[in-house]
C-alpha cells in the first residue's frame, strides 16, 4: 500500500515538474473574465435561450400557415397570396379613419363602430344577466321557473332574434344591439347563477355565526365568492358578442367590420375580405385576453 | 346555582330521503361558567350536530337548551365557533377574517382604532403577529387553525365551541397547540365545549369528558370527570398513573362497551 502511493506521488511530480517550469510565469492577471462568463453574461444566455425555446414553436407555426396560403394561393384560384394581402393591408392601415360619406369608411372607423356596438348590447347584458344570475342562484323557487325557458331559449342561433329584434325596434342599429344582448346574457346568466350555488356551506355558517348583515353577506363573502365565476362568464360572452356582431352586421348594414367585409365581397376584393378575418380574430384575441388579465387580478386562489 | 349552559331533554331529528332519521334524543348537560367540556364518540354518533345545536346552526327537535338562562334561538357571536375546516375566507387576510368578527361585535361602541387593537391582540395571542397580512392561502394548516382560533376568541364569547378544531393537523402541530389552547383559556377563564376524537387530547385539556353513545338516537352514555390538576403539562402527564386511569377509562368507554358500529353490526 505504502509502497504505491508514494510511487504514485513521485509519478506525478514527475509529470507535472518540466510543465509548470515549461510555461512562462503570467506577468499580471491578464486575462479576463469573458462577458458570457459573468452573472449577468449567464443570464443573458439563459433568457435568450427560453425566448428562443417559447418563440420557436409559434413562429414554426405562421410560418407554416403562410407558406399552405402561398400554397393555395399559387395554385391558380382566385385567393390572393400573403404578399399580395400585406400590400394591400399596408395601404389600408396607412389612412385607416378617412371618411368618405356613410358607404365609405376608413377600417378603423369599422372596427370602432363594431366595438362600439358589442360595447354597448354586452353591457345591457351584463347589466341583466349577472344581477339575474345572483337570483337565481339564491332563491330555488326563481331558479325552478326560470330554467325551462332558458333552457329553451339559450341554443337559438343569435341570427334568428334579428327578424324579432327588427320588428320590434324598427331600425337595424338597435336591432344588431339586441342580437348581441341576447346571445351573450346567457354565458354570464348561468355562470353566475352556477357560483352562487357553489358557494362552500362553510362560509354562509361563517356568515350566519357572525351575524353579519346581508350588506356584508354580500361583499365580504358572495361577491368575492362568485367573482371568478362571474368573470369567466363575461369572458364568455364577449367572445360570443364579437362572433355574432360581424354576422349581424352582414345582415343589418351600416358602418362595422361585417358590413365592410359584405361590401368588399360585392367588390369581390378578396384582399380585403382576407384582412378583414385577420383583424377580426386579432381584436376577439385581444378582447379576451385583456378579460383574462383582469379575472386573473381578482382570483384569490 | 343556575348552569352557564343548560341543555335538557334535547334531541334532534332530521327530515331524510329515506324518512327521518333521528341523530340525538334525551341529551341532558349542564355545564358551568369556566369549565372545559369535551364530547367524544365514534364517527357519526352526534357530537358535531350537539355542537350545532349549541351554536345556533341547527334548531332543536324537541327539547331546550339554555345560554346564562336565555333560550338559544339560532346563531350569535356571543358563542364562538371553531370549524373543523378553519373556515377562513379565502380573499380575505389573516387580519381581515379577524377584524370581520370584531366589527360585528364591537362596532357599535368602540372606534376604529379600537377594533384594530382588539384585532392585533387577538393575533398576538395566538402568536400570529406576523402573519396578519397574509392569505390563508400563505399559511400552513396550523396557522389557519390559530387565524380560526383568534377570530373565535376576538368576539369575546361567552362560550368558546370547537368542532374538531385539530383533527385536520399533524401530531406535532396538534400537541403545540393544543398547549397554546391550554394557556388561552387559563388567561380568559373562558367557557369551552369541543368535539374530539382523540382520548388523550379530551384527557389533556377537558375538565370533564362527556362521552357519547352511538348513533342512530345517540345520546350520553357517560359522564367522566378530570380532576387533575392544572397547569396540566403533557410529560408530566406520561408518567401519572391517575393520567392513565382517566385515559384507559374513555377507551373502555369506546372501544368495550361503545363498539365501533361495524364492528357491532
Amino acid at each position: 500500500m505504502n509502497a504505491v502511493t508514494l510511487n504514485d506521488r513521485s509519478l506525478s511530480e514527475v509529470m507535472e515538474a518540466p510543465e509548470t517550469e515549461a510555461l512562462p510565469a503570467p506577468a499580471a492577471p491578464v486575462r479576463q473574465t469573458p462577458y458570457f462568463e459573468t452573472e449577468s453574461g449567464k443570464r443573458f444566455i439563459e433568457g435568450t435561450l427560453t425566448l428562443f425555446k417559447n418563440a420557436v414553436p409559434p413562429l414554426l407555426g405562421m410560418l407554416l400557415f403562410v407558406a399552405l396560403w402561398a400554397l393555395v394561393a399559387n395554385s391558380g384560384g382566385q385567393i390572393p397570396g400573403p404578399g399580395e394581402t400585406w400590400a394591400a393591408a399596408v395601404e389600408l392601415f396607412s389612412d385607416p379613419f378617412y371618411d368618405n360619406g356613410p358607404n365609405d369608411q376608413g377600417i378603423g372607423w369599422n372596427i370602432l363602430n363594431s366595438l362600439g356596438r358589442v360595447g354597448i348590447g354586452f353591457s345591457l347584458a351584463a347589466a341583466v344577466g349577472i344581477p339575474l344570475g345572483f337570483m337565481i342562484g339564491r332563491f330555488d323557487f326563481l331558479n325552478r321557473m326560470l330554467s325551462p325557458i332558458i333552457s329553451i331559449l339559450r341554443p337559438v342561433s343569435p341570427l334568428a332574434w334579428l327578424p324579432i329584434g327588427l320588428l320590434v325596434l324598427q331600425r337595424a342599429e338597435p336591432a344588431s344591439i339586441w342580437v348581441i344582448f341576447i346571445s351573450s346574457i346567457w354565458p354570464m346568466v348561468l355562470n353566475t347563477a352556477a357560483g352562487v350555488q357553489r358557494i362552500p356551506q362553510d362560509y354562509m355558517n361563517v356568515a350566519r355565526v357572525l351575524n353579519l348583515s346581508e350588506l356584508k353577506v354580500f361583499t365580504k363573502i358572495l361577491f368575492p365568492a362568485v367573482l371568478p365565476y362571474v368573470l369567466t362568464g363575461v369572458r364568455l360572452a364577449i367572445g360570443v358578442a364579437w362572433l355574432v356582431i360581424v354576422a349581424a352586421e352582414m345582415l343589418t348594414g351600416g358602418v362595422g367590420i361585417g358590413f365592410w367585409v359584405w361590401d368588399e365581397w360585392n367588390n369581390l376584393n378578396v384582399a380585403h375580405i382576407i384582412i378583414a378575418i385577420f383583424v377580426v380574430g386579432i381584436v376577439g384575441l385581444l378582447l379576451e385576453q385583456m378579460l383574462m388579465l383582469i379575472a386573473k387580478r381578482f382570483s384569490y386562489e | 346555582m343556575q348552569s352557564y349552559v343548560q341543555i335538557e331533554n334535547a334531541s334532534m331529528v332530521f327530515d331524510t330521503r329515506k324518512g327521518k332519521f333521528t341523530a340525538l334524543t334525551g341529551i341532558d348537560l349542564h355545564v358551568d361558567q369556566g369549565e372545559f367540556i369535551a364530547l367524544i364518540g365514534h364517527s357519526g354518533c352526534g357530537k358535531s350536530t350537539l355542537l350545532n345545536l349549541v351554536a345556533g346552526l341547527l334548531d332543536a327537535t324537541d327539547g331546550v337548551l339554555l345560554l346564562a338562562n336565555k333560550e338559544i334561538k339560532g346563531p350569535g357571536p356571543e358563542r364562538g365557533v371553531v370549524f373543523q375546516n378553519h373556515s377562513l375566507l379565502p380573499w380575505l387576510t389573516a387580519f381581515e377574517n379577524v377584524y370581520l368578527a370584531v366589527e360585528k361585535v364591537f362596532a357599535g361602541r368602540e372606534s376604529k382604532a379600537q377594533l384594530k387593537a382588539r384585532t392585533s391582540a387577538a393575533l398576538e395571542l395566538v402568536g400570529l403577529t406576523h402573519a396578519a397580512a397574509k392569505l390563508p392561502g400563505e399559511i400552513s394548516g396550523g396557522m389557519k387553525q390559530r387565524v380560526g382560533i383568534a377570530r373565535a376568541l376576538a368576539m369575546e364569547p361567552k362560550v368558546l365551541l370547537m368542532d374538531e378544531p385539530f383533527g385536520a393537523l399533524d401530531a406535532l402541530t396538534r400537541a403545540h397547540l393544543q398547549d397554546e389552547l391550554m394557556k388561552i383559556v387559563a388567561a380568559t377563564q373562558s367557557t369551552v365545549i369541543m368535539v374530539t376524537h382523540d382520548v388523550d387530547e379530551a384527557v389533556l385539556l377537558s375538565d370533564r369528558i362527556v362521552m357519547m353513545t352511538n348513533g342512530p338516537a345517540a345520546t350520553i352514555g357517560e359522564i367522566l370527570t378530570v380532576d387533575l390538576p392544572r397547569p396540566r403539562d403533557r410529560l408530566q402527564l406520561a408518567h401519572d398513573p391517575k393520567y392513565h386511569e382517566l385515559r384507559s377509562q374513555v377507551l373502555e368507554f369506546l372501544y368495550s362497551r361503545q363498539m365501533r358500529p361495524k364492528e357491532a353490526a
